[in-house]
C-alpha cells in the first residue's frame, strides 16, 4: 500500500476483515451512508450491504448491549460509538455486561466484539467530544483496552483485535486521524495485544506515553536530547489492558527513571497504574521518584484553553529536567 | 384484542398553510404578538446566517445552525411564561433567546469561552451535548419547582434522533409516573446528522410515544408559529396542571448538521428544496401582510435592525476578555480542593512558555 493516515489504515483494515469473515458486521450511529462522521467506515455499506454496515438509531446503551447479545451467538460485532464521551450512555453495558459475560456466565459465553471510539483533545470540539477515559475501562476485568499511535499500529491492532475472543475497547485519537501517512503493507499482518512498543532506545530515562500523546513526546524527546547529553527511552504502550509489565519493568531497571505522559486526567489515570506497578517490581532500580505528566485534573474545558490544559511539550520538557536532575 | 399501530388516528396541527392562508380556527393572537414573534424569527434567522458567515470566516468555531426551524423554537418559547425553565439541545438559540439567553453568549459558546453557557439568570439550563439528556433535568427541575409550589413549567427540547435514547424513555416514564409539570417538545427536523426519522423509529409519529407513557401528545406543523404556538399554550396549561406531554413538532434541518457535515452525502436536493417551500418566515410574512399588519418597509427596516443586533452581539462577543485555563480550577467545585490548588499554581507557570 502507499502511505496512508490512520483513517485510511482504519477504513482498509475493517474492510479486508469484512472480506474475510461473513460474521464481521459493523453498527453504530452514521457510519452507513455517511461513512461515519470521521470517514471510518466510508464505502463500507455500498460495498457489503445494510445488513453488514448498520445505521443504528441514537443509543449507544443499545449499540453496545445489542453487540454484546451478537458476539454470545456467532456474529463478530464492530461497533463505533461515535465520540468516546458518549461511552458514559453505555457503561453498563461496557463495564457490567460485555465485560463480565465470559465470568457470568461459568465461560460458556465470551463476548468477541471490538468497540471503536475517537477520543482526544486538540481538535477544538464541543464538550464531551475529547475527553480521554481509559482509565474508566483499566479498572474493568474483562476487557482489553487498545490504543495505537499510528497508521501501522492501527491496522494491526484492529485485525488482531476483531479476532480476539474477549471483548476489546479500540481507541482511536482523532488528532492523528489524518496528521500523518505511513507506508502501511497491504498483506495481512496482526499486532499482538497486550505487548508495548519501545520506540527508541535509551539508557538514562523511561518516558512511557500512548495514544495522542506519542508524537508530541517523540518530538520532544529529540529536542531534549539534542540540548543535552542524554539517552532517552520511549515506550509506546499500545495496549493498556493488559499492561505489558515485562517491557516497562526491562526499561526502567535499565534506566532507573521513568516520565509518564498522557492526555487524560492526571488522578487515577494508567499512569498511577503504571507508577504503581513501577514501585512493586523495580523500586530498587529506581534513581529518581517517577513524575505524571498529564492533564489537570477538572473536565476536560472548553476549546479556547484546551492547549494550556493538555500536557504540552513544556510540561514534558519540565518533567523529563525534574527526573534526570535528580 | 391487539392494539395496531397502525389504527391510531393522528391529526397534524395546521393553523397557515405553506402560502399563509388561515386553515385553522383564527387564533386569539393581537397583532402586537404576531409582529413580536415574526421579529424574534427574523432575528433568528439573521444570527444563523451570521453564525455560518462567521465560522466560514474562522472567527468562531463548530455551529449547528437552525434555519427552518424558527417557527418551531420561537413558538414553542414565546408561549412560555417567566417563570418557566427551558433545557435545551445545541441548536436551541432561537428559544434560548426569546426566554432571555444574551445572543453574545452563544457566540462565546461557539467561540469556546467558559462564559458560552451564562444564562445571565434567565431560566435556561447549560446547553446539552449527550443526546436526550436534558428530559430526565427537565423532569428533575419540574419535580423540583412542583414541590417548591413554583407553578412552573420545564420545557426540554430534543430532536426526532434524541427520542432513541433511553434517557428521552425514561424521562417521559417519570414525568407520567410523577405527574410532573414537563412539556417534551421534539423538534423532528427529519434528520439526526444523516439519519432519517423513518430510520429512527418504527412507530408512525413521534407524538403517540406519549401514549405508552400514560400521557398526551400532539403533533403540530413545525414551520406554522401559530400553530406551534397554539398548541403549545395548551401543552403548558396541561403541564401546570399536572399532566405532562408530548409535542412533536415535524419541522426540517435547512442546513448541514454542522458547519463540519456535508450533508450530499446522504440527503436528496429536491428533499431540501421541497422543504424551502415551506419556510416558517415565508409563511407567516405572507400571512402578516394579507392582514395588512406588515409589509416591504418594515419587512427591510427589521432586517436591519436585526443585523446591527447581530453586529452588536458579536463585537461584545468578541471584547469580552478571553477565557485561561486557570480559570478552569474555579468551577469544578465549590471550594477548590488542595490538589486543583496546586495544580492551578502548576499551569499559570507554564503556560506559553514553549509549546
Ligand atoms: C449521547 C450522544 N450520542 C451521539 C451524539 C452525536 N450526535 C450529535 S447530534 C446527533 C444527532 C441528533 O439528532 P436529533 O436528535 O434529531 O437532533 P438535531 O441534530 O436534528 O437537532 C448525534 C448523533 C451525541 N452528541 N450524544
Ligand atoms: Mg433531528
Amino acid at each position: 500500500m502507499s502511505a496512508v493516515t490512520m483513517i485510511e489504515a482504519i477504513n482498509f483494515t475493517l474492510k479486508k476483515e469484512m472480506e474475510r469473515d461473513s460474521k464481521v458486521i459493523c453498527l453504530g450511529e452514521d457510519i452507513g451512508k455517511n461513512g461515519g462522521v470521521f470517514r471510518a467506515t466510508d464505502g463500507l455499506q455500498a460495498l457489503f450491504g445494510e445488513d453488514r454496515v448498520v445505521d443504528t438509531p441514537i443509543a449507544e446503551s443499545a449499540i453496545v448491549g445489542a453487540a454484546v447479545g451478537m458476539a454470545a451467538r456467532g456474529l463478530r460485532p464492530v461497533a463505533e460509538i461515535q465520540f468516546f464521551g458518549f461511552i458514559y450512555e453505555a457503561m453498563d453495558q461496557m463495564a457490567a455486561q460485555a465485560a463480565r459475560l465470559r465470568f457470568r456466565s461459568g465461560g460458556r459465553f465470551g463476548a468477541p466484539m471490538v468497540v471503536r471510539a475517537p477520543y482526544g483533545g486538540g481538535v477544538k470540539t464541543p464538550e464531551l467530544h475529547s475527553d480521554s477515559l481509559e482509565a474508566l475501562f483499566l479498572h474493568s476485568p474483562g476487557l482489553k483496552v487498545v490504543m495505537p499511535s499510528s497508521p501501522y499500529d492501527a491496522k494491526g491492532l484492529l485485525a488482531a483485535a476483531i479476532r480476539e475472543n474477549d471483548p476489546v475497547l479500540f481507541l482511536e485519537p482523532m488528532k492523528l486521524y489524518r496528521a500523518f501517512k505511513q507506508e502501511v503493507p497491504e498483506e495481512d499482518y496482526l499486532i499482538e495485544i497486550g505487548k508495548a512498543n519501545v520506540l527508541k532506545p535509551g539508557e538514562d530515562v523511561t518516558v512511557i506515553t500512548w495514544g495522542p500523546a506519542v508524537p508530541l513526546v517523540s518530538k520532544v524527546v529529540e529536542q531534549v536530547e539534542q540540548a543535552a547529553d542524554v539517552s532517552i527511552e520511549v515506550i509506546d504502550l499500545r495496549t493498556i489492558s493488559p499492561l505489558d509489565e515485562e517491557t516497562i519493568i526491562e526499561s526502567v531497571q535499565k534506566t532507573g527513571r521513568a516520565v509518564i505522559v498522557h492526555e487524560a486526567v492526571k488522578t487515577g489515570g494508567v499512569g498511577a497504574e503504571v507508577s504503581a506497578l513501577i514501585n512493586e517490581k523495580a523500586l530498587f532500580h529506581l534513581s529518581a521518584p517517577i513524575i505524571r505528566v498529564a492533564s489537570f485534573d477538572t473536565p476536560y474545558p472548553v476549546p479556547s484553553v484546551e492547549d494550556d490544559w493538555l500536557p504540552n511539550a513544556s510540561r514534558i520538557a519540565q518533567g523529563l529536567k525534574e527526573v534526570l536532575t535528580h | 384484542m391487539w392494539i395496531e399501530p397502525s389504527e391510531l388516528k393522528i391529526e397534524r396541527i395546521q393553523v397557515l398553510d405553506e402560502n399563509g392562508k388561515l386553515v385553522g380556527p383564527d387564533p386569539d393572537v393581537s397583532d402586537a404578538d404576531l409582529i413580536s414573534m415574526y421579529k424574534w424569527m427574523v432575528l433568528a434567522r439573521v444570527y444563523d446566517q451570521r453564525a455560518l458567515k462567521l465560522q466560514r470566516q474562522g472567527r468562531i468555531g463548530t455551529y449547528a445552525p437552525l434555519s427552518g426551524q424558527e417557527a418551531a423554537q420561537v413558538g414553542s418559547a414565546f408561549a412560555l411564561e417567566r417563570q418557566d425553565w427551558i433545557y435545551p439541545s445545541y441548536r436551541e438559540g432561537a428559544a434560548c433567546f426569546v426566554h432571555g439567553f444574551p445572543m453574545k453568549n452563544f457566540f462565546l459558546y461557539t467561540m469556546g469561552h467558559l462564559k458560552g453557557t451564562d444564562a445571565e439568570g434567565a431560566n435556561v439550563f447549560p446547553v446539552q451535548i449527550i443526546i436526550a439528556a436534558q428530559c430526565l433535568h427537565a423532569v428533575g427541575g419540574a419535580w423540583a419547582g412542583k414541590y417548591n409550589g413554583e407553578n412552573s413549567v420545564s420545557v426540554a427540547y430534543v430532536g426526532d434522533g434524541g427520542t432513541s435514547e433511553g434517557d428521552f424513555h425514561e424521562a417521559l416514564n417519570f414525568a407520567g409516573v410523577y405527574k410532573l409539570p414537563v412539556v417534551f417538545f421534539v423538534q423532528n427536523n427529519q434528520w439526526a446528522i444523516s439519519v432519517p426519522r423513518s430510520k429512527q423509529t418504527a412507530s408512525q409519529t413521534i407524538a403517540q410515544k406519549a401514549l405508552a407513557y400514560g400521557m398526551a401528545g400532539i403533533q403540530v406543523d413545525g414551520n406554522d408559529i401559530l400553530a406551534v404556538y397554539v398548541v403549545m399554550k395548551q401543552a403548558l396549561e396541561r403541564a401546570r396542571n399536572g399532566s405532562p406531554v408530548v409535542v412533536e413538532a415535524v419541522t426540517y434541518r435547512q442546513g448541514p448538521h454542522t458547519t463540519a457535515d456535508d450533508p450530499t452525502k446522504y440527503r436528496h436536493k429536491d428533499d431540501v428544496e421541497n422543504w424551502l417551500a415551506k419556510d416558517p418566515l415565508k409563511r407567516m410574512k405572507a400571512f402578516m401582510v394579507e392582514k395588512g399588519i406588515w409589509n416591504e418597509a418594515l419587512e427591510r427596516q427589521e432586517y436591519e435592525a436585526a443585523e446591527q443586533k447581530v453586529s452588536d452581539a458579536f463585537e461584545m462577543a468578541v471584547n469580552t476578555p478571553k477565557s485561561s485555563v486557570e480559570e478552569v480550577f474555579e468551577v469544578v467545585y465549590e471550594q477548590k480542593t488542595a490538589q486543583l490548588t496546586e495544580q492551578q499554581q502548576a499551569a499559570g507557570s507554564v503556560v506559553g512558555v514553549l509549546k
